[in-house]
């Protein structure tokens, strides 16, 4: 099959549905001819013109806004915020308004928005260019979550997410956007809540999100190696969650660590946890492992950083307490 | 302006009082819960300005939003009985009087956070032009909003992209219970206009005519594709902040000063001595008008309650 990057297969998926949907538009800081800060958006805008790839002042808060009142009036709009930390600027129009507008109305609204935005450490990029803030979303009753760890699974998913008629958080992480991938071509779409068995296994379940997917498939690799076997889940949406995918994995193995690069402590880790512990707690040979950040700012120097994120060797250490 | 509009404004701002007035008193029986913000004082400034709009504008509104509501056309029976949390309401009992929204004739909703619409109106301004259509929104604000973010934001993007958006600041001279004049250094928010590259307009926001100039000038401006404008509109809320604020931070001078400038009262006044209505019209309206907020009580208060489950509705798409 042919490879695209992790960035190219999400281009292509913009590509495609703004070819087929004239209401899809984009939004964001430099997403037009500088093609965006990660080069996400590339050359869109020589396609679709400076209407539809738009350039915004840096205003989050008038993103988000701008896109919510499109969103409500007829449009499909894709906003992008530069680095998931800066959804600290924008948050009233995320949560007070995109997400409950629809609710608050009596379910007379719909809000076909998604937000795009790099998440992730390990360019030293420091304490606010680098956390992993997706649990945060997951809290809020009216949006939509979802993390891709490959090119194919982004550029289903953005499909996905982009038809969807709420409001949609779509996290990319920076580290993945040069990762090839096998990406089908021509149209592609993946259903929000399906999870993804990227590797089946034995002894214990590995649930991963982001590049953790990646990081727990490296674990998985070694451990193979060991005599352990992995199965390897990505849930690919947080919200909505396929609980099931990751049930009928716990009840085979009845061992469970669960990683993302999100700080652990109340991470969405936390909540896979406590379905785990509510509805299969009788399949459990061991506890729950959670692998995740250390509770720290990202810090600055490579040295330090590398010791707050998580890595396969973790979730090798995870799984050596289980078994 | 012929004589069935200037009359229709008329009975726009005895609706929007008289709307209010019940309210209020709902409220002090305890049939309304939750918060309420009442309009009355600032009528001119809703129906003037929205005399201007066809159903198919937009408008966002405000935590003190029923004026709004009724102007652009909003269903009063449908807006009680969300007032009462009844099934029959806008939002099936669960936005109550912060949150009415009607998509149906532009009303993109009353908003709980302070400047919330600032964010948003732009976005509806956005989506007319890439869609090609001449429709404008009317975003309505009080002063207090103008010291956020989304003030600043929304109007620097409407501004340069020229969208067809009437900002619609409301001066009821404070931000809840702050004087205009500790909140902020400016006399006129229309100033801050200058700092967007956009006309700044401060009109008399109890005198409807003026309102109404001022506003029909902005959305033809909107309309020919030249971008956004600043209104602000003096007014007075005679009432507290919400319904039960004991109003500490100001005087009953002040407050009966305003009351002589009652929009309603000078414009009837108007009215009769132009001789496009007699003191006999001007009453008969206000009885109809009686009868309309009636029969509007009457809806709620028969309306059914929502089953508890309703409540894991519409929450998605």
């Amino acid at each position: 099959m042919r490879q695209l990057s992790y960035s190219e297969a999400i281009r292509e998926a913009l590509r495609l549905e703004m070819r087929r949907d004239s209401n899809v538009f984009i939004l964001g800081e430099d997403v037009g001819q500088f093609g965006g800060c990660f080069g996400v958006t590339g050359d869109l805008w020589k396609e679709f013109g400076e209407d539809r790839v738009r350039d915004t002042p840096i205003s989050e808060t008038a993103i988000i806004g701008t896109a919510v009142g499109a969103a409500v009036t007829g449009m499909r709009p894709v906003a992008e915020i530069m680095f998931c930390d800066f959804l600290t600027v924008c948050m009233d129009q995320l949560v007070n308004q995109a997400a409950k507008m629809r609710y608050m109305f009596g379910g007379k609204a719909v809000v076909p928005l998604t937000v795009r935005t790099p998440v992730g450490g390990g360019i030293s990029a420091a304490a606010q260019h680098s956390q992993s803030l997706e649990a945060w979303f997951t809290h809020v009753p009216g949006l939509k979550v979802v993390m891709p760890s490959t090119a194919a699974d982004a550029k289903g998913l953005l499909t996905a997410a982009i038809r969807d008629d709420n409001p949609v958080m779509f996290f990319e992480h920076k580290l993945l956007y040069p990762v090839k991938g096998d990406v089908p071509e021509g149209e592609y779409v993946i259903p929000l809540g399906q999870a993804d068995v990227k590797r089946e296994g034995s002894d214990v379940t590995v649930i991963a999100t982001s590049i953790m997917v990646n990081r727990a498939l490296e674990a998985a690799e070694a451990l193979a190696a060991e005599g352990i076997s992995l199965e390897v889940i990505d849930p690919r949406t947080l919200v909505p969650l396929d609980e099931e995918t990751i049930l009928a994995s716990v009840e085979k193995t009845g061992r469970v660590v669960i990683a993302h690069e999100a700080v652990t402590r109340s991470g969405f880790g936390a909540e896979i946890a406590a379905i785990i512990a509510e509805k299969a707690l009788d399949y459990l040979d061991a506890p729950i492992k959670r692998v995740g950040s250390k509770p720290a700012p990202i810090p600055f120097s490579g040295v330090l950083e590398q010791f707050v994120l998580p890595g396969s060797q973790d979730i090798i250490a995870a799984v050596k307490e289980l078994v | 302006m012929e004589k069935e509009k200037l009359v229709d404004l008329y009975r726009q701002m005895v609706r929007v009082r008289q709307f209010e007035t019940k309210v209020s008193e709902l409220f002090a029986q305890g049939k309304i819960p939750g918060f309420v913000h009442l309009y009355i004082g600032e009528e001119a400034t809703a129906v003037g300005a929205c005399a201007n709009l066809r159903p198919d504008d937009y408008i966002t509104s405000t935590h003190r939003g029923h004026g709004h509501c009724l102007a652009k056309g909003g269903d009063m029976k449908l807006m009680m009985a969300e007032l009462f949390g009844k099934k029959t309401g806008y939002c099936k009992g669960k936005g109550g009087s912060m949150h009415i929204a009607d998509m149906d004739v532009g009303i993109l909703g009353a908003n709980g956070i302070v400047g919330g619409g600032l964010g948003i109106a732009p976005g509806a301004g956005l989506s007319a032009k890439l869609r090609g259509t001449d429709q404008v929104t009317a975003c309505f604000f009080g002063d207090g909003a103008s010291n956020q973010t989304t003030f600043h934001e929304g109007i620097n993007i409407a501004s340069i992209w020229r969208l067809p958006v009437i900002f619609i600041c409301e001066n009821n001279q404070y931000g809840i219970s702050l004087h205009q004049s500790k909140h902020q250094r400016v006399a006129d928010v229309a100033d801050r206009a200058v700092a967007y590259g956009i006309p700044g307009v401060v009109v008399d926001g109890n005198d409807v005519m003026a309102v109404y100039e001022a506003v029909g000038e902005a959305v033809k401006r909107a309309r020919a594709g030249e971008g956004p404008t600043l209104i602000e509109a003096k007014t007075y809320r005679w009432h507290g902040h919400f319904e039960g604020d004991p109003t500490v931070y100001r005087s009953e001078k002040e407050l009966a000063e305003w009351k002589e400038r009652c929009p309603i009262l000078r414009f009837g006044k108007h009215l009769v001595e132009m001789g496009v209505a007699t003191e006999q019209e001007l009453d008969t309206i206000k009885a109809e008008v009686d009868n309309e907020v009636e029969e509007a009580v009457r809806f709620a208060e028969e309306s059914p309650l929502p089953v508890p489950e309703e409540a894991l509705e519409d929450i998605y798409a």
